[in-house]
């Protein structure tokens, strides 16, 4: 799973107030390469959310990222390099998310979180 | 002959390792999924700009659909229910990010990130209580509601589906609108039952921004797409339903079924046919008492 998909997915357990940014608990880690897209990068700066970012490329290890950002810094091309490294090409295989309010775990496996929640955890309205 | 999957049982229980694996080797069903996920990006129009964009694959099961979008260069995050199928999308080096979720639970993505959806062949799980605890109605709801918010603005989410029949379709599309989608639904092939496929083309955002739906596949060359040879006899269909605001009938329609004009004519149809039918005379629909 790649920080990508961590920085998107929120804790959908009822009645929580937030349930973003999932913590990270790690056991496995991986790198795999992909190919740099600057389009794909600068289109996805608006949508990621930089603290959480920060915050979960540390848990995994990589502490290269810069931990204040401006618009300004996607010219760089080795601001790029970094932020794309942190976005793509690391996976978490094996561990857990950990929702930020009640503490449940999911389950990382294979690089596949188990999102499922039990019956007394979904929102029925 | 095989009933429905989704009458056998629920969709992590029918697609266990066996089913997973006999349906990721059909290459029929390889065929299909890939000219319904090609189709379902087309009807997603996305800006023709050769960027990168985020999407959702919703019920990706063993990654068929999601090839699609990797040919195309989109970075995508697969939602599935079974374990199993997302084995096989493993084994299948799928390059997208899967999760293990039930969509009916919500899709638990933050607000307005996803620049698309699509979905092939899933959605109509979600119409069959498969646990006591599930009411159709509800997950539909959270599963809407949900896909709502994490689309960006402007962006759409195709949804093909295999409604069982008149009543789903219409739980599936109500749910829709009242989650604040508009769109419409457009119909390949509306006459064959073989080759006919639903998709629901859903906007965030209000009607007016949202284009006109776009043709539906059949002869007549009026295919959206220039590559695919699917040749027919069918003429295209598409229906649009959009907002909930229906337009009421101003007057009754009035059929001619009276008149001398209309009897000559069925008297000239019979004729045609071969009945006996009186001859034409002064009398012929002629205006009677009105007691008659």
């Amino acid at each position: 799973m790649r920080l990508l998909t961590h920085n998107m997915l929120s804790s959908n357990i009822k009645g929580l107030t937030s349930g973003f940014p999932l913590g990270i608990e790690v056991e496995k880690t991986e790198e795999k390469e992909v190919e740099m897209n600057a389009d794909f990068l600068r289109n996805m700066f608006a949508k990621v959310e930089w603290k959480a970012l920060v915050e979960a490329a540390k848990t995994l290890g990589y502490t290269e990222l810069p931990d204040n950002v401006e618009p300004s810094m996607l010219d760089s091309d080795e601001f790029l390099r970094r932020f794309h490294h942190a976005l793509l090409e690391l996976h978490l295989e094996e561990g857990a998310l950990v929702c930020p309010e009640t503490g449940r775990k999911f389950p990382v496996n294979k690089g596949i979180p188990n999102m499922l929640l039990h019956e007394d955890e979904i929102l029925l309205q | 002959m095989a009933s429905r999957p989704e009458l056998q049982a629920p969709p992590e229980i029918f697609y266990n390792d066996d089913e997973a694996r006999k349906y990721t080797s059909s290459s029929r069903i390889i065929d299909i999924q890939a000219k319904l996920s090609e189709r379902a990006l087309e009807l997603l129009a996305l800006p023709d700009d050769d960027v990168p964009r985020l999407l959702l694959d919703i019920g990706c099961g063993s990654g068929l659909s999601g090839e699609t979008l990797t040919e195309h260069g989109h970075h995508w995050i697969g939602l599935d229910i079974s374990g199993s199928m997302l084995n096989v999308a493993l084994e299948r080096e799928a390059e997208g990010d899967l999760i293990l979720g039930d969509m009916g639970q919500g899709l638990g993505v933050r607000p307005g990130v996803i620049d698309g959806a699509i979905s092939i062949s899933a959605v109509q799980w979600l119409c069959n209580a498969d646990r006591s605890s599930h009411e159709p109605r509800l997950r539909l709801k959270a599963f809407f509601g949900s896909l709502y918010r994490c689309l960006a603005r402007g962006a759409r989410a195709v949804l093909q589906v295999y409604p069982e029949n008149l009543a789903q379709r219409e739980l599936i599309l109500g749910s829709a609108m009242r989650a604040g989608f508009s769109g419409g639904v457009v119909v390949d092939f509306p006459h064959s039952t073989k080759t006919r496929k639903e998709f629901l083309v859903l906007t965030c955002g209000p009607a007016s921004l949202s284009s006109a739906t776009q043709q539906a596949k059949g002869e007549d060359g009026e295919s959206c797409s220039d590559d695919e040879d699917i040749s027919g006899d069918e003429e295209n269909q598409s229906v649009l339903v959009s907002d909930r605001h229906r337009p009421r009938k101003k007057h009754k329609l009035n059929k001619k079924v009276k008149g001398k004009e209309w009897v000559m004519e069925k008297k000239e149809k019979m004729r045609r046919k071969g009945n006996t039918v009186p001859a034409d005379s002064k009398y012929t629909a002629r205006k009677r008492k009105t007691r008659f």
